[in-house]
């Protein structure tokens, strides 16, 4: 029988801690494979957060950090400056990145540390059990915005990857989605492409992976992306934002 | 070796320098800011990292990186700033790392004010950040030995995977005195000290081992797993006071009439109206504790002695190491307490008067 395909050498045997039908193993996967490929097993070293991905530390096989909530990329900015020959990522929620740890990536993004952010976005905190994240969108009905987001009282969801675009140190900055095969396969280069650029000692670079969270949610997982779709990719629109190595500035 | 006359701060900015640190992270603030000028200015020239982070909170998290990383790291800070390492200190001392961390104390709380004081001597010794750990404290009361402890610190923080703490006070930061500085580490020290740590820390996996995972955490999901850590936490911390207490005795013997429990730079001051107390011919000792933890209890209670009537302890604040001294004194003796806040430091003659009413 071919083989096709096969679970990642750079993933470990420890079985995921996610809903069924969550996304986050889907991002997972594509990290590992992309650092499979490039044949980083031994050189790279990861940053998990704080969120429903906080266990990201065991599902990876090769070194990996666990940092507080929203610190990642001032953790990863401390291993990458400590060991410059090593590769470092941070995988980051919305709530970790967006809310709480706002200044760190930002500060991160703008000293264009050498270090690659893959950053899901699915609109809520997931880990805690539904609360409102920056990036829940507006009159979205969450645990902690029972009445929907009511953008006058709390503002307008976060576009992250727009605001690090306005910094000039980035090198790349895109936004995909992970919400149908097709687009996995566009997510797939995008990850790709960060982990190569990283490789090669280019800068900074941050993809969003726009996610789901059927649990939290409430929607079934195939009828969470159609949700998705709806609703988060016109607020949300996936593209690149920045990219030094094709000239898009 | 001949002495050279620095500031508090530039001088354990040196010594740690020398120690082999080669990652400093941090973010000004006054009355420690030429300890952060000094590591920009030196930093590149060792082929080091100087980074000013953009909060203390980031700092103290690329420390927790790049401690990690297996390599020596430092930042420093004065109180307020301080305060927000310590999400960060705990997750060093739940993950065993190492690192050292100076605290120039300064006024307060809250803002306060930029002047010395020893308000955060509970914040270093009882916790600071949550859940049940310690951090070994070291009290300098002179430059000279604000700088001696940075190389200690470094010993100590990889020895025990811990984080280290120096409790200095904005008065041994901005104060010049003469300093005589260890040699620098050598390049193969440094080699040395650069694999120390390989065998657990995020490092190149130099021969493709597919069993090299090493993790970095603090999360033990599982009760009983978690307290397995922290009870092993609390082995090693009773191995670091067992080996590591650290205290100065002066004028200490079995004829004192009063004792003197003082640390830092108020030890300082007691010393001086000590010692102007024991020329006019009365026994009076006192102890200083440099480690504030581990504390000296056992020291203190033995110092008693059989003629000890009074135990008179100083401090820059309302007296937060008092309790320790009322644990180590077991209420064999009397204890007074006079402390100063405010940023204002008491005089010699201050003291002396204290001492002299209690003959
Ligand atoms: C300092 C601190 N504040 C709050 C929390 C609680 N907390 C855990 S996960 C989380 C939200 C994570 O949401 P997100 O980053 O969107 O990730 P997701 O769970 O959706 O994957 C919060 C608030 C914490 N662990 N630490
Ligand atoms: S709660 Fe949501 S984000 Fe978290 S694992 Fe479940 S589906 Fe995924």
């Amino acid at each position: 029988m071919e083989v096709i395909a096969t679970r990642p050498s750079t993933f470990t045997k420890t079985p995921f801690t996610y809903c069924p039908g969550c996304l986050h193993g889907v991002a997972h996967r594509l990290i590992a494979e992309a650092v499979e490929e490039f044949g980083l097993i031994n050189k790279m070293a990861g940053v998990a957060p704080v969120g429903c991905s906080v266990f990201a530390y065991k599902f990876f096989n090769f070194d990996m950090a666990q940092a507080a909530h929203g610190r990642a990329p001032a953790v990863a900015t401390g291993m990458k400056r400590a060991r410059p020959d090593m590769h470092v990522f941070t995988y980051q929620g919305d709530g970790d990145l967006a809310a709480i740890g706002t200044a760190e990536i930002i500060h991160a993004a703008n000293r264009g540390e050498h270090i690659s952010v893959f950053f899901v976005n699915n609109a809520i905190y997931g880990m805690t059990g539904g609360q409102m994240a920056p990036t829940t969108l507006p009159d979205m009905k969450t645990t902690t915005s029972p009445y929907g987001r009511k953008v006058d009282d709390i503002g307008y969801p976060i576009r992250a990857s727009e605001l690090l675009a306005t910094l000039v140190a980035p090198y790349y900055i895109e936004r995909v989605s992970l919400l149908s095969p097709a687009e996995i396969i566009k997510a797939k280069k995008a990850v790709n492409k960060a982990i190569q650029y990283n490789k090669e000692g280019r800068g900074f670079t941050f993809v969003e992976l726009i996610s789901t969270c059927p649990t939290n949610w409430g929607i079934d997982p195939v009828k969470s992306r159609d949700w998705a779709r709806e609703n988060m990719l016109p607020f949300f629109k996936v593209g690149c934002f920045r990219d030094k190595g094709e000239g898009v500035e | 070796m001949s002495k050279v006359l620095m500031k508090g701060n530039e001088a354990v900015a040196e010594a740690a320098l020398r120690a082999g640190c080669r990652l400093y992270f941090a973010y000004p603030i006054t009355p420690q800011s030429e300890l952060i000028e000094y590591m920009a200015k030196m930093m590149p020239k060792v082929g080091g990292t100087f980074i000013q982070a953009e909060s203390e909170i980031a700092a103290i998290n690329m420390v927790y990186g790049a401690a990690g990383c297996g390599k020596r790291v430092m930042t420093s800070s004065s109180s307020p700033g301080i305060s927000l390492k310590m999400e960060g200190i705990s997750y060093l001392a739940g993950s065993e790392l190492p690192a050292v961390i100076v605290n120039v104390q300064r006024g307060g709380p809250g803002l306060g004010d930029i002047q010395p004081a020893q308000g955060d001597y509970f914040q270093a010794t009882k916790g600071g950040g949550h859940g049940d750990y310690r951090c070994i404290v070291l009290a300098p009361s002179s430059v000279q030995e604000f700088a001696d402890m940075a190389s200690e610190a470094f010993e100590l923080a990889d020895k025990y995977r811990n984080p280290v703490l120096i409790l200095a006070d904005g008065m041994l930061g901005q104060m010049m005195e003469p300093v005589e500085f260890k040699p620098a580490k050598s390049a193969e020290e440094m080699e040395e000290l650069g694999k120390q740590h390989d065998s657990w820390c995020i490092c190149p996996n130099e021969d493709g081992d597919s069993k090299h995972h090493h993790e970095i955490n603090s999360l033990e999901i599982d009760p009983l797993v978690l307290e397995k850590h922290v009870n092993q936490l609390f082995a090693k911390y009773a191995i670091v006071n067992r080996d590591e207490l650290r205290y100065e005795k002066y004028n200490v013997n079995d004829d004192n009439e009063i004792l003197c429990v003082a640390w830092g730079t108020a030890s300082r001051i007691v010393k001086s109206a000590v010692h102007e107390l024991n020329c006019e011919g009365k026994n009076i000792g006192l102890i200083r504790p440099i480690t504030c933890w581990p504390y000296p209890y056992a020291a203190i209670h033995a110092a008693i002695g059989k003629k000890v009537k009074q135990v008179y302890v100083f401090e820059l604040n309302t007296g937060q190491m008092l309790d320790d001294v009322k644990i180590a004194v077991a209420g064999k003796v009397p204890i007074k307490f006079w402390g100063k806040v405010g940023g204002i430091v008491f005089t010699p003659a201050e003291i002396k008067a204290k001492l002299e009413a209690c003959f």
